[in-house]
């Protein structure tokens, strides 16, 4: 591989809910300019996996994560990691679009004001309108930012749910399945958002839509049961893939 | 014949009705199950559904209207003549009447009812003959009625699903029908009121003393303000400060913070506290609460601190209706989605910054409402302000002092010796249907913020 530090590198990560193991030893490195995609058939620990990088399963009280996960170095399950400065360095973007039932522009502004990023008005509103434009959102709605966020359709909502994750200056951003719930053109949209947001920060994204993660990624990891069965460039992944399983999975014989 | 025994000759018909149905069903039966549409024992259901139900909606009827009857009966007796004019002390006697009609060994205290006994005895009889007879033969009829019709084509399957509609709707309208009634008669004994006393001093009159009515301007002294001034204090302000808060903390606690072994626990625990009776809680708050409460008045000052303090009252009911704030408030946060509480804390909030910011404004509505039931609750509620609570009306905002609320002047004013009919004691019915009112506003205020709440989220 590259000389330059990974982002983000998971070695030898366990997740285990209760006495089940959701992940089994799973290494996977994220880049920084790289959208890096994890397939596989549902329940195979692709999203359980996804969230032990910015600790989302401390929620879950009966999950439990071993291995060593590092951001630009640093074990994020240390003692020394607080989970707070690590969700805000490394966002989440959800399935279901999430926003909460406010205004768009508090949906945006409650990161920075969380994170105390925006000591006055006029640099808040800058920010609010830096990420919906950097989201693609801000020519639709910068006429009614204070109308609900639950309001707008569907694909509005998944990328207002982008542009606040982008509003605390993320270096990480992590996407659960961001268009499954979405029709075709907005699936479009948001995989376009993705491919501009690449230059800018290190993106996983999981996906169940295997023309999805040939488009918008250039790295893909093939999950299977638990097991990260394949890693490597999504070009390879799809044409010559070195596994029995991947081509499998890919050529639609199982899924 | 005693109801008993009809009733009990009604089931024995529906039972008769029931075997006779399903032996001839049975009959048809041989020429091969499929020729009849409905089981044997449906078409027993259906006859004995029209020999009992008839039967019993006659008698349920006949009970009601013939004590009416009775009475007319009664009052055309030459006895009767003597009978005073005047509605409550006429029922008064003739109450009397029946009662040594009905008793063995019972005397009267007034010679009228005395004489009016043998014939209220003699009515009574009469009409019971008449009732008990007339259901009879229409249990017969119905059975009749019913069994002809039993024939392999029939479709007694569908008809007893009607039937049984029929009553499950019924059931169920008792209870509206039973609250309607309610409302009546208290709007009736209302109306009378202010026939004797201007709507308008009794709303907004700020004298209250029931016990010194002036007859020629009744309205003077019963003014209802203070009342509901009392109640407004102690229910929806002293109360509440005592229950929001502590509600919506536990609530949060429980959702939010509790693990499931602790939640397990204490949750019951909690909604335990709604079924302690409020006779206990009033006893608590006159012997224990009420006289720290008097203790701390004096400490501060107040030397001539009652120990009927509207504090007293107002903590004690606090308390009892934590539970209902807090299981609302549970139920509405427990209802915003998880999504939610993860897309807060994916942004690197805190559990508690999640839940002042995002999860209390998401179920802010369900918890509005909830606050609004226990508001209503806790202005209905009697027992604690009868016992700790003092009847002198006071329009007062010192916690300290004695106030009075609408459902302890109610019951100071129907209980003990009290005259029918004048307006102090039917001051009593507009009392009750002014909070009645208030109280259903309340609740179909608070159950309309649940409804549109809960479709925000479906």
């Amino acid at each position: 591989m590259t000389d330059t530090p990974h982002k983000m590198s998971a070695r030898g990560v366990n997740v285990f809910y209760g006495n089940k193991q959701a992940v089994k030893d799973v290494s996977i490195d994220i880049d920084m300019d790289k959208v890096t995609a994890f397939i596989g058939p549902s329940g195979c620990g692709k999203s359980t996996f996804l969230r032990t990088l910015n600790r989302m399963n401390d929620t879950i009280s009966s999950a439990r994560v071993t291995g060593d996960i590092t951001l630009d170095g640093e074990d994020i399950y240390s003692s020394a990691m607080d989970v707070v400065q690590l969700r805000a360095r490394v966002g989440m973007v959800f399935q279901k679009p999430n926003p909460f039932p406010k205004s768009i522009y508090e949906n945006v502004a409650y990161g920075p004001r969380i994170h105390g990023l925006a000591p006055s008005r006029a640099e808040l509103d800058a920010i609010v309108e830096r990420s919906l434009r950097r989201a693609g959102l801000w020519e639709e709605v910068k006429d009614r930012l204070q109308d609900s966020g639950t309001a707008l359709s569907g694909g509005q909502q998944q990328r207002l749910c982008i542009a606040r994750a982008i509003a605390v200056d993320p270096e990480v951003i992590l996407m659960d399945e961001p268009a499954s719930a979405l029709d075709p053109i907005a699936t479009a949209k948001i995989e376009e958002l993705i491919h501009e947001l690449r230059g800018r920060y290190a993106i996983a994204i999981v996906t169940h839509n295997m023309q999805q993660a040939a488009r918008v990624s250039q790295r893909t990891a093939f999950f299977h049961l638990g097991t990260l069965v394949e890693y490597g460039d999504t070009d390879q992944i799809f044409t010559t893939p070195h596994e029995e399983r991947t081509k499998d999975y890919i050529t639609g014989r199982y899924g | 014949m005693n109801a008993f025994a009809l009733l009990f000759l009604v089931a024995g018909l529906g039972l008769i009705g029931w075997l006779t149905a399903r032996a001839r069903a049975n009959r048809f039966d041989r020429g091969g199950a499929r020729r009849l549409h409905s089981l044997p024992g449906q078409h027993g259901m259906y006859v004995a559904m029209w020999t009992v139900l008839p039967a019993l909606l006659f008698v349920a009827v006949w009970s009601a209207v013939s004590p009416g009857l009775v009475k007319e009966a009664v009052l055309q007796h030459p006895a009767a003549a003597q009978l005073p004019q005047f509605d409550f002390e006429r029922d008064a006697l003739l109450a009397e009447a029946r009662r040594v009609a009905n008793e063995d060994g019972a005397a009267a205290f007034d010679p009228v009812a005395q004489q009016l006994a043998a014939p209220t005895r003699d009515a009574q009889a009469r009409y019971r003959w008449m009732g008990t007879a007339a259901a009879i033969l229409l249990a017969f009829a119905g059975a009749a009625f019913a069994l002809t019709r039993v024939r392999a084509s029939f479709k007694a399957r569908s008809r007893v699903e009607r039937g049984t509609m029929l009553l499950l709707l019924v059931a169920s309208l008792i209870a509206i029908l039973t609250t309607l009634g309610i409302f009546l008669s208290l709007l009736w004994e209302s109306l009378r009121f202010f026939q004797q006393v201007p709507i308008t001093d009794f709303l907004f009159g700020t004298h209250w003393s029931p016990q010194v009515i002036d007859a020629g301007d009744p309205g003077k002294s019963l003014g209802a303000v203070p009342l509901f001034w009392g109640t407004f204090f102690i229910g929806a302000i002293i109360a509440m400060i005592v229950a929001i808060p502590f509600g919506l903390m536990s609530a949060i606690y429980l959702t939010q913070y509790a693990a499931p072994s602790v939640r397990k626990w204490m949750k019951p625990i909690l909604e335990m506290l709604a079924g302690v009776p409020t006779v206990v809680y009033g006893y608590f708050a006159a012997l224990t609460v009420a006289p720290a409460v008097r203790d701390l008045a004096v400490s501060l000052g107040y030397t001539y601190a009652s120990s009927e303090s509207a504090l007293a009252a107002g903590l004690v009911m606090g308390v009892m209706i934590i539970p209902f704030v807090s299981s609302m408030a549970d139920d509405s946060i427990a209802a915003v989605p998880t999504a939610m509480r993860d897309g807060s804390l994916a942004m690197g909030a805190t559990t508690s910054e999640t839940i002042s910011r995002v999860l209390i404004p998401a179920a802010l509505p369900g918890v509005v409402a909830g606050v609004l039931l226990a508001v209503s609750r806790a202005i209905g509620e009697t027992m604690i302000v009868v016992m700790a609570a003092s009847g002198a009306a006071n329009i007062t905002l010192n916690p300290f002092e004695s106030a009075t609320t609408v459902t302890k002047q109610i019951v100071d004013l129907l209980t003990g010796e009290s005259e029918f009919d004048s307006p102090k004691t039917l001051a009593a019915f507009a009392l009750g249907l002014t909070l009645f009112v208030i109280t259903l506003l309340l609740n179909i205020v608070a159950l309309r913020v649940v409804k549109k709440y809960r479709e925000a989220y479906e």
